[in-house]
């Protein structure tokens, strides 16, 4: 089973993950359309680039916008969870002895006690989004049972990960969930709200345009985000 | 019925139409007749396939659910924070609804719709400004609005406004022979004090083409007077195009894609016939944002700018005022503590917010900003056309709760507010809620503080 998911299915699920955000990327782009969104893409384009470039940096800054400023709370919650979610699996030493074993490469790895001290912080970062859907009234009001689906989804690689590598009960289920939900993540980030991985950039590229070329950037030293 | 006389999926391109719509009082009969109206719901959808593409179906797809953008709304925060009133539940709920059901939807959820996108949304696009993905509800309801005019569910004053651009060239019937006998009355009426004052029409090459809001020669002709007075006193070679001198877009706030493109084009047209250097428009935010910023991409042009470089009114009077054609007496400053109202239409979405904190400086001793300011502050609560909206008017005036407020935390008592709409519903706040506050445009303040030079005064007799 080990064999089975770690060898055809891993390269399925990091082939859909590739294609797919291959096929969004080009989509959004073939869908975007200069009249309708009323942004000159292809003309201003000097504009536009800063726009973009400044529309993302602010927003990927902690406390760097009105907004992330305005909800310090939840900033810290959502930094904290998605810095987390991308450092740990890439920098995780077991990670890296499995890249260095098939692929005769590794990353630098983060010492283990931290790599699981970001394991449960991410778990509880979850776990407080979830208070926090249910608890605010404006919040509540959107959630969806999708939207908790797809926070599983991001968490299960890490919860699964955690008990398999603390030998919580049978290490082999928990190493093959770990690895299946893992493949799972891959596979929904192109195809679920997860798309934000690439469209956030996309979409706030998008806006950081329309900003940076129509709404005043022309005329200012571009939008106080 | 599939549709009414009045409330049907036809434009208003003839005087007949506009009359019989101008003659049902309050829109009784249209908004009857609107309940009864069918739905295309075939066309809705191929619309919808047509025109909300990539970026409108991410934006839908990828929210979050966060709620980062509930604090942003001002409808969310004047109506004790229901949750209804959340940015991303409104769309959600309309336009995400709509793709979900294929367009098959009936007459009830087009209601809802239309009530949604008129009365609780007056696409500020601030919440665009919170949300971490740059979702632009604002954008996404003016988009909605689009749907709803196709659909004929529209407010009444606004299928009578689009339709007034049809056939007028402006939101109001103002005839070219209108506009060019208030120029010239208007000139002639100020002539006594102003020697040598004139409102040229249609000359060609000046150095500023001016155009104006439709409410300024019908309601305040003195505003128009006022321009040529700033004007005179400043020494520019200015004109006024005697068609294509009309600035707003009701159609805009109507949804009326089409009038918005005969509109924009009618004042490109006189920019192309007259060869001036450069278009000023007056103090109007709505108007700018339409025929300056939007404009170009109705009017299809690829630069996605106007023909000639366009300014608002506050870009203008910022330069007047920093190269000293108009030279503010400092004992006429204004003393008393003032704040200054920026619209959602010139400031967040044009970016002139240093030109309104430039005059300020020059004009003002204790200059207040409300909180906050800005690209972040909040819209008046009239605008989208909301001012104009009788069905809507008490969700309106809740909504200028949150002006109010900010109003009243300056401690100011005079709000300077360069934008039809704003002041518009700065005036009614007052009325309703008595505040005791005034306020006022920039022309009536900078002639009661400019100095005049000596030429141009008249010669005692």
């Amino acid at each position: 089973m080990y064999e089975l998911v770690t060898g055809p299915l891993a390269w399925i699920a990091f082939g859909i993950f590739v294609l797919g955000l291959l096929y969004r990327l080009v989509g959004y782009i073939r869908g975007l359309n200069w009249q309708m969104d009323r942004v000159t893409y292809t003309v201003n384009v000097a504009y536009g680039v800063k726009g973009a470039l400044r529309s993302i940096f602010y927003w990927l800054v902690p406390f760097g916008t009105r907004s992330w400023r305005f909800y310090p709370g939840f900033t810290i919650l959502v930094f904290v969870f998605h810095i987390c979610l991308l450092v740990t699996p890439v920098f995780l030493k077991g990670h890296n002895v499995l890249l260095l074993e098939r692929w005769g490469f590794s990353l630098p790895t983060l010492p283990e006690g931290l790599a699981d001290a970001m394991t449960v912080t991410l778990i509880a970062a979850a776990v407080f989004i979830v208070l926090r859907r249910i608890a605010l009234p404006e919040v509540r009001i959107l959630t969806k049972p999708y939207d908790y689906l797809v926070l599983a989804i991001a968490v299960a690689p890490f919860l699964t990960g955690f008990l398999a590598y603390h030998q919580v009960g049978s290490y082999n289920f928990w190493i093959v969930a770990h690895v299946l939900s893992g493949e799972i993540m891959l596979v929904a980030i192109p195809f679920t709200k997860l798309s934000h991985f690439l469209l956030f950039f996309l979409s706030r590229a998008q806006l950081g345009m329309d900003y940076g070329i129509k709404r005043g950037g022309m005329k200012n030293k571009g939008m106080a985000w | 019925m599939p549709e009414g006389i009045l409330c049907n999926k036809q434009i208003v391109d003839t005087k007949a139409k506009l009359d019989a719509l101008l003659a049902d009082k309050s829109g009784k009969q249209y908004y009857a007749e609107m309940k009864q109206l069918d739905v295309d719901t075939k066309a809705l959808w191929a619309t919808l396939q047509k025109t909300c593409k990539s970026r409108m179906r991410t934006w839908l797809e990828i929210c979050a659910h966060c709620g980062m953008c509930a604090d942003s709304c001002f409808f969310y925060l004047a109506n004790n924070r229901d949750p209804r009133q959340v940015p991303s539940y409104k769309i959600q709920s309309t336009l995400g609804e709509m793709i979900r059901r294929k367009g098959n939807v009936d007459n009830d959820f087009m209601h809802m719709v239309m009530d949604t996108a008129w009365a609780k949304c007056s696409c500020c696009n601030r919440c665009a400004t919170y949300c971490p993905f740059g979702i632009d509800m604002g954008v996404m309801f003016g988009y909605v609005r689009g749907l709803c005019f196709a659909q004929g569910f529209v407010p009444w004053e606004l299928k009578i406004g689009s339709g007034m651009h049809r056939i007028y060239n402006a939101q109001m019937d103002i005839t070219t022979e209108d506009w060019v006998d208030t120029c010239e009355w208007m000139a002639e009426e100020y002539e006594e004090d102003w020697p040598g004052l004139e409102i040229p029409v249609d000359k060609h090459n000046a150095d500023i083409m001016y155009t104006v809001n439709a409410r300024e020669p019908k309601h305040y002709p003195e505003d128009l007077a006022e321009a040529a007075i700033l004007f005179h006193i400043a020494g520019e070679h200015w004109t006024v195009p005697s068609q294509g001198w009309e600035e707003t877009s009701l159609a805009m706030f109507a949804g009326d894609w089409g009038a918005c493109k005969i509109q924009v084009e009618s004042v490109y047209a006189a920019m192309e016939r007259l060869k001036p250097k450069r278009m000023v428009v007056t103090e109007c935010g709505h108007a700018y944002r339409a025929t300056v910023l939007e404009g170009p991409y109705w009017a299809g042009l690829e630069s996605g700018k106007t023909p000639i470089d366009s300014f608002h009114y506050v870009e203008w009077v910022a330069e007047a005022l920093r190269t000293g054609k108009l030279k503010i007496d400092p004992a006429k400053k204004i003393k008393e503590p003032v704040t200054y109202q920026d619209s959602c239409n010139y400031v967040r979405n044009g970016g002139l917010g240093d030109c309104a904190r430039e005059i300020m400086s020059y004009i003002a001793e204790d200059f207040r900003e409300m909180t906050p300011c800005r690209e972040h502050n909040f819209c008046c609560g009239g605008g989208g056309g909301l001012n104009g909206i009788g069905r809507y008017r008490q969700e309106r005036n809740i909504g200028l709760t949150v002006k109010r407020d900010q109003i009243l935390a300056t401690g100011a008592k005079l709000v300077v507010a360069p934008c039809h709409n704003c002041w518009d519903a700065i005036r009614d706040l007052e009325e309703i809620y008595k505040i005791g506050i005034r306020w006022t445009f920039l022309k009536p303040l900078l002639l009661s503080m400019v100095k005049v030079p000596a030429h141009l005064l008249p010669k005692d007799e």
